[in-house]
Order: C-alpha cells, then sequence, then structure tokens
C-alpha cells in the first residue's frame, strides 16, 4: 500500500515523541550555563603548570614550587607551536634539591593551542597538566588569550581536585624518584663520612 | 603475488623497450618500487591494468615526491706536477694532493603511484617517476587514461609540485587558486610575506606584523 | 528521476564525445531550446558540508556540466607535517575527517608501525577495533541522517542520529578527553588503558546500538517519498567506481566486493567473523543502505571485540616518545575508514621528521565520479548524489 512506509515512520516519530516526555534519556537537554553536566576526569582543554606548595600563604610560593626546570622540549615538540619559555641564566633548588634552570617566562597563546596535550606526554618533569577551565573568552584578543606563567601555575593540590586518578599516580612515581634520590643522596654522605673517617687517623699520626 | 622482480620480467616481454628498474626500500615494510621510463610509463600501465593475472585495475594513491639539487663535498687524491727546488737544482716532481671538490647532483620531482587489484585482492605495486630536473623539464606522462583516479590527484600533484602530466585532460590547480604561481610542497618553498594578521602576537611574529604596519605606515597599533 | 539508463553500455575507457576519446563522462548535449544556466553552488550553500563549490551548467532542470572546485580549506596539512615531529602530526590528522578522528589516528600510527616494524600489544589492537567501529557506528549514522536532512526531511532523522553520536562521543570523551579531537593512538599501540567502567559502559551502549539502527530502518527504508528520491538516481557504475578509485560504502553500493578490512586484514580483523553488505541497484538509494547494513555488521565486530578483549598493556614499551626516529625508507598503510580508504604514504630520511608525509584522502578521491553520477540528473537530485558520497572538507583540501 502506498503510504505504508510513511505511516510506519511516522508512528515511530509519534512513540519518540511521547517518550521524550516520560523516558530520562531522551530528555539531553540541559540549561547551560545554569545546569551544568559533570566533566569526565579525562577531559582536557588547555595545559597549566604544576607547582609544589611549600610555604603556604607565601605571595610568591607558585614562583619557588614550580616544577618546569624550562628544559624546552614542550616548546619544541608542541604541534602548532603555541608555547614560548625563556630559560633562567641561575640555578634555582626544586623538589629534590637538585640545582635547576627555571623559566623567567612561560607563555602559552591559548588562541593557538589545540588542546593536544602532547606537551604533557612529552615532559619528563612532571609539570605541565592538563586543566578542564574552558570558559576562558575575553574581549582581548591578544593580551587576554596570551597565559604568562603566573596565570599558568596552578598548585598540585588542584591537580589532584581535578584528576585525582592521574595525580595520584603522578604523586607516586614523583615519591618513588625523591626516595631513589635521597637514598642516593644518604650513600654519597656516608661514604664522603666514612672516607673522612678513614682518612682522619692517618692526618692525626703524623 | 608476483615479487617486484617477476613483475618487472612481465613487464619487461610485454612492453619492449620498456626501462624499468628496481628500487628497493629499505624499511621494514618490504614495499619495493619500479621505476618506469616516462617514455614508455603510459603502456606499461596500460599492460598491468589489462593483464589478467596482475589486474592492477584499482590506483590507490598518486603523490609527488620533491628531491632537491644535492650539493656534494668529495675529497678527491689529485695528483698534479709542481716545480720544485731539491738540492739546488730545479726539477718537476709529481705530487698527490687531497683536494676537496664540491658538485652538484642534480635534484629532480618524482610522482609514485601505488597499485592495489580489486579482482584478485593484492598490492600495492609500487611504481615511480622521474622528471629531468626540476626546474625547465618538469613533465611526466599522464596515467589518468588509463585509472581515472589519478585526475584529481595527477591535478593536485601539478599543483603542489609543479608535476605538468601530459595527456591529463583537464590539469588545472586543485587546491590553489588559479593566479598562483609557486609550488608550496617543493622544499625550498618560500612562504610570501604578505599576511596581515597575527597567527599569533608573540615575539618573531609580531616583529613581523610590525614591520609591515611600518611599511604601510601605520604607525604602532600592532597586536598589543 | 531522470538519470542515465542503466543500460546504455558506457566503458569508462573508452568513452566517445571527448577530443582524445579518454575517460571522460559523455558529454550531454543540450536539448537546443533556451539558454544555458551556469550556477555556481556552493561554497556557502548549506548541502555542502562546509566550503565546497560546484560550477553546474544546467539547460532547464538537467545538469549538462559540473565542475567541483577544491581549496577553500586547504591548510597544507602535508607541508605543515613535513616541518614538525612524527608524534607532533598526530593530533592533526584529527582533524583531517574531524567526523571520525580516532580512525586517522589508526590509519597514521599503522603507516608508522609499517615504517619502524613496532609491534602493537593485543590490548591495543582489540582497543583500536573497538574504537574504530564505534566511529564508523557514529559516522554512518550522521551521515545518514546529513542525506535526509538535505532531502528536505529537516532535524528529524538528524536529530536521532546526533542522540545516538553523542553516547558514543561521551565514551570517546571519557577514554581520550577529548569528544572529537582525541588524539588517542601512539606508535606502537594507545594513550591510555581504558578502566574496567569504560568497558562495562562500552558493552551498554553498543547493546542500545541494534535498536537504533531498528529505529532508522523503520522510520526511513521504506518511506516512500524516500525511495522515489533516491532509487535510480546517482548511479555508478561497477567498472568506473573501480577505475575512478571509489573506495568504502559507495564502492560496495556499486556492488564490488572490496572491504579493505576483509582484504588486508590488518589489525586482528580476521577474527572476527562480518559480512560486506553489497548493493545491486547501484544508486542513492543503496549507498543509504550499505551504510545502514554496515551499521550492522559494526555491531557484530564490536560484540565480539568487547567479548574477548584481553588484559595486558596498551603500549609496547619499547615504543619511544621523545627521540623517535625511523629508519631511512618509506611505507604506504591503509584502512577501511569509515569514508573509503585512508592512506598515508611517509618516506623516512633517518631524521625526527617526515620527509614524504602524504595523506590519501577517501573523500576527494570518490568526488571524481560526482560529475559522472550527477550528469543528466535534477538540480535537485544533486544536492542528494553529493550527499550521498558522504564527504568531510577537512580531508577533501586538507
Amino acid at each position: 500500500m502506498l503510504g505504508e512506509g510513511i505511516l510506519k515512520g511516522l508512528a515511530e516519530t509519534a512513540k519518540n515523541f511521547a517518550g521524550s516526555f516520560v523516558s530520562k534519556e531522551r530528555l539531553t537537554t540541559v540549561e547551560y550555563p545554569e545546569d551544568r553536566i559533570p566533566t569526565f576526569e579525562a577531559a582536557r582543554v588547555f595545559p597549566f603548570l604544576v607547582y609544589d606548595a611549600r610555604n603556604p600563604g607565601d605571595e610568591n610560593d607558585w614562583e619557588a614550587g614550580l616544577r618546569c626546570v624550562a628544559c624546552q622540549i614542550c616548546e619544541k615538540e608542541c604541534p602548532p607551536k603555541c608555547i614560548f619559555i625563556d630559560k633562567s641564566k641561575d640555578k634555582k633548588p626544586d623538589a629534590l634539591g637538585k640545582q635547576q634552570f627555571y623559566p623567567t617566562r612561560f607563555d602559552i597563546d591559548v588562541s593557538v593551542c589545540m588542546s593536544c596535550q602532547i606537551c604533557v606526554e612529552v615532559c619528563p618533569f612532571e609539570a605541565i597538566k592538563m586543566d578542564n577551565e574552558f570558559e576562558l573568552s575575553t574581549t582581548d584578543r591578544f593580551g587576554g588569550l596570551l597565559h604568562d606563567r603566573r596565570q599558568l601555575a596552578k598548585s598540585n593540590e588542584y591537580y589532584h581536585k581535578i584528576h585525582p586518578t592521574e595525580a595520584a599516580e603522578v604523586d607516586a612515581r614523583l615519591a618513588e624518584e625523591k626516595a631513589k634520590a635521597d637514598a642516593k643522596a644518604r650513600a654519597a654522605a656516608d661514604a664522603a663520612a666514612k672516607a673522612a673517617a678513614a682518612a682522619k687517623p692517618a692526618g692525626g699520626g703524623e | 603475488m608476483k615479487t617486484v622482480e617477476e613483475i618487472k620480467a612481465a613487464i619487461e616481454a610485454a612492453v619492449p623497450g620498456a626501462g624499468v628498474e628496481i628500487v628497493p626500500n629499505p624499511s621494514v615494510s618490504g614495499q619495493h618500487s619500479l621505476r618506469l621510463d616516462p617514455a614508455t610509463a603510459r603502456a606499461v600501465g596500460k599492460f598491468l591494468h589489462d593483464d589478467t593475472e596482475l589486474a592492477l585495475d584499482f590506483l590507490s594513491n598518486v603523490t609527488g615526491v620533491d628531491w632537491p639539487d644535492k650539493e656534494i663535498a668529495e675529497k678527491v687524491k689529485v695528483t698534479r706536477t709542481v716545480t720544485k727546488t731539491v738540492d739546488g737544482v730545479e726539477q718537476s716532481v709529481e705530487e698527490t694532493v687531497d683536494e676537496t671538490r664540491k658538485r652538484v647532483e642534480p635534484g629532480c620531482l618524482e610522482a609514485v603511484y601505488h597499485l592495489y587489484s580489486v579482482t584478485r585482492k593484492h598490492g600495492p605495486v609500487v611504481l615511480r617517476m622521474r622528471t629531468v630536473n626540476r626546474t625547465g623539464q618538469v613533465s611526466l606522462p599522464s596515467l589518468t587514461p588509463v585509472w581515472r583516479s589519478a585526475e584529481f590527484q595527477e591535478r593536485e600533484v601539478f599543483d603542489l609540485f609543479g608535476i605538468v602530466f601530459e595527456g591529463h585532460p583537464d590539469l588545472r590547480r586543485l587546491l590553489m587558486w588559479d593566479a598562483f604561481t609557486d609550488h608550496p610542497m617543493r622544499r625550498d618553498y618560500v612562504e610570501p610575506d604578505d599576511f596581515d594578521y597575527e597567527p599569533t602576537a608573540h615575539d618573531e611574529v609580531l616583529a613581523r606584523a610590525q614591520a609591515h604596519k611600518d611599511a604601510a605606515g601605520q604607525g604602532t597599533e600592532a597586536g598589543q | 528521476m531522470s538519470n542515465l539508463p542503466v543500460d546504455e553500455a558506457i566503458d569508462p575507457l573508452t568513452v566517445t564525445g571527448r577530443p582524445d576519446g579518454w575517460n571522460r563522462p559523455p558529454l550531454i548535449e543540450p536539448d537546443g531550446e533556451g539558454e544555458l544556466l551556469e550556477v555556481a553552488m556552493g561554497p556557502h550553500h548549506p548541502s555542502t558540508h562546509g566550503v565546497f563549490r560546484m560550477d553546474v551548467a544546467l539547460d532547464g532542470e538537467r545538469v549538462i556540466r559540473l565542475k567541483p572546485v577544491f581549496g577553500y580549506l586547504h591548510r597544507n596539512h602535508e607541508k605543515i607535517a613535513e616541518g614538525i615531529s612524527y608524534l607532533a602530526s598526530m593530533p592533526y590528522t584529527d582533524r583531517l575527517d574531524y567526523i571520525c578522528p580516532l580512525t586517522n589516528n589508526w590509519a597514521y600510527a599503522l603507516a608508522v608501525e609499517k615504517l619502524t616494524g613496532q609491534e602493537v600489544p593485543e590490548r591495543a589492537e582489540y582497543l583500536r577495533v573497538i574504537l574504530g567501529e564505534l566511529t564508523r557506528f557514529q559516522n554512518h549514522a550522521s551521515s545518514i541522517g546529513f542525506l535526509i536532512q538535505e532531502m528536505g526531511a529537516s532535524g528529524t532523522p538528524l536529530m536521532y542520529a546526533f542522540r545516538e553520536r553523542e553516547k558514543i562521543l561521551d565514551l570517546f570523551e571519557e577514554l581520550t578527553g577529548a569528544r572529537m579531537m582525541c588524539n588517542y593512538m601512539r606508535f606502537g599501540g594507545c594513550r591510555v588503558d581504558p578502566t574496567a567502567a569504560w568497558l562495562d559502559k562500552t558493552r551498554k551502549v553498543v547493546a542500545g546500538l541494534y535498536g537504533f539502527t531498528e529505529e532508522v530502518d523503520r522510520l526511513l527504508s521504506g518511506n516512500e517519498i524516500l525511495m522515489a528520491r533516491t532509487q535510480g538516481v546517482g548511479i555508478l557504475r561497477p567498472e568506473l567506481a573501480v577505475n575512478a578509485g571509489v573506495t568504502g560504502p559507495m564502492l560496495r553500493a556499486s556492488g564490488v566486493n572490496y572491504d579493505i578490512r576483509k582484504v588486508d586484514g590488518y589489525s586482528i580483523y580476521n577474527r572476527f567473523s562480518f559480512k560486506v553488505p553489497l548493493g545491486d541497484h547501484w544508486d542513492v538509494y543503496d549507498r543509504y543502505m550499505i551504510r545502514l547494513l554496515e551499521m550492522r555488521e559494526s555491531i557484530k565486530i564490536l560484540e565480539q571485540a568487547l567479548k574477548d578483549i584481553p588484559g595486558g598493556p596498551v603500549m609496547d614499551p619499547k615504543a619511544k616518545i621523545r627521540g623517535f626516529r625511523p629508519k631511512p625508507g618509506e611505507a604506504y598503510g591503509r584502512i577501511e575508514a569509515p569514508k573509503g580508504e585512508l592512506g598515508f604514504y611517509l618516506i623516512s630520511d633517518g631524521g625526527p621528521n617526515p620527509y614524504r608525509y602524504r595523506v590519501r584522502p577517501p573523500s576527494l578521491i570518490n568526488l571524481t565520479v560526482l560529475e559522472d553520477m550527477a550528469l543528466g540528473a535534477n538540480m535537485a537530485d544533486v544536492v542528494l548524489i553529493f550527499g550521498s558520497v558522504d564527504i568531510v572538507l577537512g580531508e577533501v583540501d586538507r
């Protein structure tokens, strides 16, 4: 019969129409920005720099605690070249107490960044991670979207808040590295003490 | 499927005077290719397409590769006759000297074709053709008469590399606009310095943008 | 429903009507009454899926010439890729066919793995199949939606398709961190390991997909208007389809049994049982039907893969993220992407960047036959014929 297919299709739309009043699964509209759906833990938008809080309350704590050592690997690997780093001349101690360079400038142009997270993957120091903050619109195209290191620096606690599973893994890895470094330092100190102890009697004998 | 050696033999048996050369591929993919003489390439293509055993009826991929002129510095031992004063007597002595000579290995443009067979379900067979040089003699025979799928792809290669495919029914630029003169995929392509926006307001880009603004006499309202 | 009659033997290799006898479509002569009307359709026409132009010459309503014009979205992806490292090209491949980022990732990873000979762990192969088939499902669903939308059925089928696509994109986001720009596959595996919860959620979503294909079937397949508009329109003969390098659902709708998943058996596709649906009328309706049937086959593959997925690592432990330099050589790797054969051709000179990086875009090459299918058709049918090719301009223009 001509029109049978159309009627069958209309029955289908009618079913969907009625279903949209009762089935929760079919109510897909969310009234943003009043209502929000929770973001996924893996969701990524733009990168940020992780710092370890050392002296809570200190205004410049972020600068001292930045994990970034300005190795510039991310700058080189960034596909759209949106990262700009200036390396420091002097060195500062990092979390392991090792003397390291630090970035005197670390800018990310978020209007160029394409959220690919390759900088995160190539970073050997767990210093750059992906944020999930997406409401970044601004009226200033050049100044407003060029984020400097102050804007990019966010604490490890914040990282834990947005990516708990991943951050826990990273912390475990860093703790392991630190333990290794400590053990090495202790061994070195022991060896130095022993050497000094061994050298002493010989010196005293004269 | 036949190996490249067997295909070479089959071509040479079927197309007299076809200069086919095997180009080995050192990578693990093992996709060795056959370099065709442009003069007989279309006949070879027709044979590969029509041969019942090979039946390469499906041309998957056509692309170009640019091999720029290479400057090679070589150390050569040169024997020269020098006049020298030995023990107070002037005489000619033969002397061997190391000399660095530079020679330019001429570059070329290369077209690469990847063939498969839909009827026999095998492949790929890789064909290559080289132009004489990169500037004047850049024409190759088009394989579009044999495989229609080369139509747009050869146009793209013409557009981006500048290989002129002779016998192509409709050889126009594909991706760039008609008034464009250069070939962007060549390795020595220099981007025209004619932009008037700042992709990122930073460093050299900003300096370049400022230079444009200065040249246009617009003062210092760049970017920031 | 004007079109080239099916029984008019057109041998693609010996077409007359063009000066040199090239394999071009036959010229259709205007009937001599009135003037020809030249229409530039696009680049801002809503049915062109982006910025694409067709220069059409019309004799009344009949198309007598059609020339596609490309390049509005050209950004020279290949040149960019030759200036950056192998890894850095991966996120750019997402942006080729932005409806199916994961299959683009897969094709590129496969080509690089062919070049270097890297092994991919079992679990990663299963994951790739799962993600690839989910991608194929959502691509075909939205492609059917767009096709019907272009026919004038505003909204309904497209919204149903997008409702289903949304569920799949949620899965992608939960796993990869992004809905469309996934950047998930790596040379020698995949970037992150999915949790058991994710796999369970995927199983649940996949269980609901069959119902969706049934719904589409009831809604559209028997619809008289759809049949009247699409049957016998845009016929593509198999000989021409093969000769013109058409691939994917387009080729199979022309009755040619060529599916790279079966032919190459790349990854682990030879472990799954699935059928290759083929068309026998070679028209727009067949292309719609083939996509619907392929969605069902995808569900079959998904069910098998989700049942058998083993544990283990998802990355080859020997794979390098920094300092990746393949040995000199070249490789061409291809997969059956939802739109056709997506291939990557790479030449390495031993450096960190590829010497030559080439994408074989199925969308562009499938358009080779657009003029052949449209000649003699009505102007309104051109939109349908074009829609049935299923292209994404990000891939056509690259």
